[in-house]
């Protein structure tokens, strides 16, 4: 912990930066758009194994009702997004990259945003069993970008003693303000949404994490949490990567999850607010995840905003809609930290994607991009939150000791989270050579 | 939608910090330029020659190792221009000329194009041309002229404009000469060595004492160094690493014995400690990276520097300390490579 932190006794990690944050979009109400004519419904928009269509070619769907089922325990299941026709289920791009298999459906003109199917419950009598089942139902996972199965996290391991639910609250990637809105707007959902991860989970406290740029979500959140309450808000340092599991849960227990680790091993269960804001919503009525709130944001888009869209919205539409500018553009799908960058126009919304951000970068073939040789000046070094040598691991995989790599330097626990690569003054593409590096060592594993 | 964009697709992060080589590059040349005009203003012509010749040799040296190596040029990351005015600072400002040039030829050749270039080098290419000066012509290189003679802007120091290939000739009678009070032709790190003389800790911390041509006024140097400290250009840890282990270790002995050794004051602010700490000891592609091994890196430099200075053949031994700090450098990054986030220390 810094010095700093230490004297003004606010809870932070130790290294990390602090890029620009461009968090003009954190006072624009979440607002509708109307509805695309068409959604792209990836069947592996989660982490594991991918759904199950139920629909077939022609098919006709209410919004809201099943559209795919999950295969096995490990995935969840999809939800129509809005009344419509199945058109195909075919290749699509999909925001990871390659083409997957997607359910496409054509959307009836002025279909209403009512969600016309529900199977409401009493959530008071369920046990935690019938709750992880309900949030499988649901369909959710990790609405800050991991896409992990929510119902998974909340199963605590065998032998495993979990005591606390961490809520991410940080949003700390530049530009988004979807999690920042969602606190503000819908902070009796989000809570509803904890009672019930602390049921399932078995934990008896909970802290929802906020970063100190968010002081208004924290007043919001206290307000609506009686005294005594299990959950309690904690205010962390605005500094990046604070809203990665590992950073939180070290600056707001300093516990540290050992390498290659889960937050099980220490006792913890981290969820984001948006995923619990959104059970917390959906559990009661018995409704699957068939929308989320993305921030449409950067230099280049004309009507900057909060929206919440339909799962599957291409993002030619959002763009549409929010208007964008700029010859040269880069489009991510997330933050600029960590978000990937997209050419495709029909490319979804999917269930983790939180933000679609425009950019107007200096060109790569600009001389400012220019790639200089490592001066070894260190400073990625006491950039990385975990601790590790990218100076020395950037210069391993330019002679490609892959393997050496992973054996002797960590390259394992690098979670890509961009801080080596942010301030390397060479502009070596450190990141990239480790994904291309991990990417290598499974393939040789396999 | 009118008007067709170029989309760019490239990895994340899509932000960068903004500082790049050549900006940090750029703003040593910025800290050292105090201390060039200062030299200037000191010895005057001779010092305004040599920054230029050496510096001069140091870009066209390293243009040619461009050209040989099939590489861009590389002149523009300002490196090059750093080498040539960092080793001129090390030499006496009446140094022959054309002695600079070799000494900036070596430099380039030997201390940076052998290894490959910018962040190859395993060492300060400056020092490695200083250190090759230094055997080669230990007279010139130990030939002092004293500190504002009043001539300085309309004569050269006799020995600068010596003919190539030649020795310098003696200029004790040119010293007589000029008029300047009680020099005694050595410097303070000599005359407390050999003579037991200790020259005045404020005219050192300003530098009217004789001396290589920018290591004469501490406080002008310690003032640059904090300027690239301030704007995160420059390591701080190592220059005061380097002179927390000059004054412990000096202090050390001056408790010992205070009449035979110089106090720790006397060892931070004579010879090349200051320059060498926070322009060459710094220099990033020579240093450790990892927190730990950027102490003990510093530290061994300064100690390393006090036991050459006390007990060497040598007056000086910044130089050398600095180049065995470049030396150890990988093995010290080696044995000190931090504990990784999560990691669980067993013993081993």
């Amino acid at each position: 912990m810094g010095l700093l932190n230490l004297l003004f006794g606010l809870k932070s990690f130790t290294h990390g930066i602090h890029p620009p944050y461009h968090k003009d979009t954190a006072d624009k109400p979440i607002r509708r758009l109307p509805f695309p004519s068409r959604l792209v419904l990836p069947l592996n928009q989660h982490i594991g194994k991918p759904a199950i269509p139920l629909v077939r070619k022609g098919q006709e769907v209410v919004r809201g009702e099943p559209i795919a089922k999950e295969d096995g325990h490990f995935s969840v299941p999809m939800h129509a997004p809005a009344t419509g026709r199945v058109r195909a289920i075919e290749l699509m791009p999909t925001p990871r990259g390659p083409k997957s298999d997607a359910i496409v459906l054509d959307v009836y003109e002025g279909s209403t945003q009512a969600v016309l199917w529900s199977q409401p419950r009493e959530m008071s009598d369920l046990t935690a069993q019938e709750i992880i089942r309900a949030i499988q139902e649901s369909g959710m996972v990790g609405l800050g970008g991991a896409a992990f199965p929510s119902h998974i996290k909340l199963i605590i391991p065998e032998g495993k003693q979990v005591d606390t639910l961490i809520i991410n609250g940080c949003e700390c990637e530049p530009y988004l303000t979807c999690d920042h809105r969602i606190m503000l707007e819908h902070p009796k959902a989000l809570i509803r949404g904890i009672r019930y991860a602390m049921r399932a989970s078995g934990t008896r406290q909970a802290i929802i994490g906020i970063e100190d740029n968010k002081m208004d979500a924290v007043d919001v959140l206290r307000g609506n949490l009686s005294k005594g309450s299990p959950v309690r808000v904690e205010v962390v340092e605005t500094k990046y990567p604070q809203g990665s599991e590992k950073m939180l849960i070290k600056s707001l227990l300093n516990r540290e999850v050992p390498a290659g680790g889960l937050p099980a091993d220490v006792g913890v269960v981290v969820n984001n607010v948006g995923t619990l804001a959104g059970l917390g919503h959906l559990l009661p009525k018995g409704q699957g995840l068939i929308e989320r709130v993305i921030t449409v944001a950067g230099p280049g888009i004309v009507n900057p905003g909060n929206y919440r869209v339909p799962l599957g919205t291409p993002i030619g539409h959002i763009l549409q809609q929010a208007g964008y500018e700029g010859a040269r553009t880069e489009f991510i799908l997330g933050g600029p930290m960590m978000g990937p960058a997209v050419s495709a126009m029909d490319t979804p919304i999917t269930k983790g994607t939180s933000g679609l951000l425009v950019l107007n970068e200096p060109s790569i073939e600009e001389e400012s991009n220019r790639i200089w040789p490592c001066i070894r000046c260190a400073r990625c070094v006491s950039a990385c939150p975990m601790h590790l040598n990218p100076s020395m691991l950037g210069q391993m995989a330019a002679k490609r000791k892959y393997e050496e790599m992973a054996q002797a330097y960590h390259l394992n626990d690098c979670f890509e989270c961009g801080c080596c690569s942010y301030v390397c003054p060479s502009n070596i593409p450190l990141v990239q050579y480790f994904r291309i590096a991990k990417a290598i060592n499974r393939e040789q594993a396999t | 939608m009118s008007r067709k964009p170029t989309i760019e697709l490239r990895t994340s992060p899509h932000a960068h910090a903004g500082d790049d080589v050549v900006k940090i590059m750029r703003n040593v040349v910025y800290a050292l330029l105090p201390i060039c005009a200062f030299t200037i203003w000191q010895f005057g012509l001779s010092a305004l020659a040599l920054l230029f010749v050496v510096t001069a040799t140091c870009l066209l040296s390293e243009r040619l190792f461009n050209r040989l190596n099939h590489t861009p040029s590389s002149l523009s990351d300002w490196s090059a221009t750093i080498t040539g005015l960092l080793l001129t600072l090390t030499l006496p400002p009446g140094f022959p000329l054309w002695m600079g040039v070799v000494a900036g030829f070596i430099a380039i050749a030997l201390g940076k194009a052998l290894f490959g270039g910018l962040g190859m080098n395993a060492m300060n290419p400056a020092l490695i041309g200083r250190a090759f000066v230094q055997a080669a012509f230990p007279v010139a290189i130990t030939t002092w002229t004293p500190a504002f003679f009043e001539e300085r802007f309309s004569q050269f120091i006799p020995t600068t404009l010596t003919p190539p290939f030649l020795q310098s000739p003696t200029i004790g009678e040119w010293v007589a000469a000029v008029k300047v009070d009680a020099f005694s032709g050595a410097t303070p790190l000599a005359l407390q060595k050999f003579e037991g003389i200790q020259t005045d800790i404020t005219e050192m911390l300003l530098g009217t004492t004789a001396g290589s041509a920018g290591e004469t006024s501490a406080l002008l140097i310690l003032i640059c160094g904090l300027y690239l400290a301030a704007r995160k250009m420059l390591d701080w840890r190592i220059p005061v690493m380097v002179m927390l282990g000059a004054a412990v270790t000096a202090g050390i002995f001056f408790v010992i014995d205070p009449a035979r050794y110089p106090d720790p004051l006397f060892v931070l602010c004579s010879g090349g400690l200051m320059l060498g700490a926070w322009f060459m000891a710094s220099d990033m592609v020579g240093s450790p990276v990892t927190p730990l091994g950027v102490i003990i890196y510093g530290l061994m430099i300064g100690v390393i520097t006090v036991i050459i200075r006390l007990f060497g053949g040598l007056t000086e031994g910044v130089m050398y300390a600095i180049l065995l700090g470049n030396a150890a450098t990988p093995l010290i990054d080696q044995i000190t490579q931090p504990r990784v986030f999560g990691e669980q220390r067993t013993s081993k």
